[in-house]
């Protein structure tokens, strides 16, 4: 939404195909039109979602907005798209500027397939965009910001909040303190979250280790160990478990943009420099192009608009830039930050059950993926793990189920993630109906 | 239980009427056909990673709330709109 802002701001005429029906990807997203509950948005970030979506409704006439467009497939200057869900078609472009976003990244709890287990951006989303909670009863676990902010919301909209169980141990949001003071509006804004949390009586546990969820009375059971090693049990009807974010990259593979290994974020991202230059006429911005969050994303998307003027011509206001590229320093380091305070939880991979479902959408096991790769003799990368496991092959393609599958690589292998390597991308990144494959409009 | 989720704020627009396994359902204009089922069902119809299915991502990622429309094919729960007349029934294949 920024970069099509600046670009339109400064003469150009960009077209915006955006997979949702109203702007705001996620963390600005609008309520469900229709639904009439209000211009309500969550709280904490209520002035800068009003703001953007303001900026870019006045600039609506020089934007071609196409919303319910999926860019299923993107090569050699088109991108091939399905509108609303039915009629295929192919978009030209001299430049692209891919903002693809992310999903959380879920490392798996055995229990985690059962109904009424979703992820704390699936609870925040269905607050924002429906107005419901998942349960009346939840518990927030796992380990990641979203984790306190997704349950204050649910505080604050009449849930009862079991509480928020994170598997990384206090001592390592000090040790993350350094990297967090890079933006400490945001930090504050995070323990103001957990002080509220705590103020309407939520048990917030750090160092934790979440051992099953099983059916119970209350519907589910979660059973988890404390930080002093002590077993503890909670009855409740859903539980929100995220472990952070994780990159879409799957454009930007099919764009033809390199790809790099980001140790911060453990993940692949594609190559791109600090204004999102990524590859010849393809830029990316947001958390499609590094996890950092609903300021860096913006800022980066006003980085790549002005790179993208830069390359047509335009000249370049040099303060704005400096200043824009200050703050994504910083915000970059801040997030660096988050991801120590945050951590993946290596001893919970180490201490699954090799009954533990990995694959949800081909229902494979952690045992039969640890044998297959411990079996394979020669090379194995987890794509090679996806053709032998059939891990990654189902219909989220590797979505949920990637991050893992690399992981056992690496732990089986006693290779880096690095060398485990990414899931190559593959159209269509969504499953979309044959005819729209077949058809050109 | 009979509802997984509970409707935090109230909806204020028409009423939508849909058909889920044959049977009427009194559903609010803009609602997601995710939402609409599951604030009066425990699950959606048809077979997930563990037997009954509730939708995972909530966002469109995850692929497990598909449904079937009969006039219009298979649909994300969570990303399609409630519409008059909509007849849904499970998704016709089993997710695994």
């Amino acid at each position: 939404m920024a970069a099509a802002c600046v670009l339109a701001q400064h003469g150009q005429r960009p077209v915006v195909l955006d997979e949702a029906e109203r702007p705001g990807g996620q963390a600005y997203r609008l309520p469900g039109a229709g639904l009439r509950h209000g211009a309500w948005t969550p709280s904490g970030q209520k002035a800068q979602a009003a703001r953007l979506h303001a900026m870019f409704a006045a600039v609506a006439d020089r934007i071609d907005h196409r919303p319910a467009t999926l860019a299923w497939h993107i090569h050699d200057g088109m991108a091939h798209v399905l509108r609303h869900g039915v009629r295929a078609g192919v978009e030209r472009f001299d430049t692209v500027l891919l903002a693809t976003g992310a999903t959380e990244r879920l490392y798996p709890v055995p229990g985690w397939t059962l109904p009424g287990v979703t992820t704390p951006g699936g609870a925040q989303t269905l607050l924002k965009d429906q107005g419901c909670l998942v349960g009346q009863r939840v518990v927030f676990c796992g380990s990641s910001p979203l984790l306190y902010l997704a349950a204050l919301q649910y505080a604050r909209h009449g849930a009862e909040v079991a509480a928020v169980l994170d598997t990384t141990p206090r001592a390592r949001r000090l040790h993350a303190l350094p990297a967090l003071m890079a933006a400490p509006g945001l930090l504050m804004r995070g323990v103001a979250w957990m002080a509220a949390l705590r103020r309407r009586g939520v048990p917030l546990r750090s160092g934790v280790e979440l051992r099953r969820i099983e059916a119970g009375e209350g519907a589910r059971r979660l059973v988890w160990v404390d930080a002093a090693g002590r077993e503890q049990q909670l009855s409740i009807d859903a539980v929100a478990l995220g472990f952070g974010l994780r990159s879409e990259t799957q454009l930007a593979q099919l764009a033809g943009c390199a790809m790099r290994f980001d140790a911060a974020s453990r993940q692949f991202l594609p190559q791109a420099d600090l204004d999102g230059r990524a590859s010849s006429g393809v830029f990316v911005a947001g958390d499609g192009a590094a996890i950092g969050g609903a300021e860096a994303a913006e800022i980066s998307g006003r980085l790549a608009a002005w790179a993208i003027l830069g390359e047509l011509g335009a000249p370049a206001a040099a303060p704005e830039i400096t200043r824009l590229r200050a703050r994504l320093h910083r915000l970059r380091r801040f997030q660096a930050g988050l991801q120590t305070a945050f951590a993946v939880p290596d001893a919970l991979l180490a201490a699954l059950p090799d009954d533990t479902p990995i694959c949800r959408c081909e229902r494979i096991d952690a045992g039969t993926v640890r044998q297959t790769i411990r079996g394979y003799v020669g090379a194995i990368d987890v794509n090679r793990a996806k053709a032998l496991t059939r891990c990654g092959m189902g219909r989220c393609q590797g979505r949920f189920c990637a991050p893992v599958l690399a992981a056992l690589v690496a732990a089986e292998r006693g290779v880096t993630l690095e060398q485990a390597g990414w899931l190559r991308a593959q159209a269509p990144v969504k499953p979309l109906p044959l005819a729209a494959s077949l058809a050109d409009g | 239980m009979t509802a997984r989720f509970q409707r935090a704020i109230p909806a204020g627009g028409r009423r939508v009427s849909v058909w889920l396994e044959g049977v009427a359902l009194e559903a609010w204009e803009g609602e997601s056909l995710l939402a609409a089922i599951l604030t009066q069902r425990d699950c959606l119809p048809g077979d997930g990673p563990e037997g009954a299915r509730a939708g995972f991502c909530l966002m469109g990622a995850c692929q497990e709330c598909w449904v079937q429309l009969e006039q219009a094919g298979p649909v994300r729960a969570c990303t399609t709109k409630v519409a008059d007349g909509m007849r849904i029934g499970p998704y016709p294949i089993r997710l695994a």
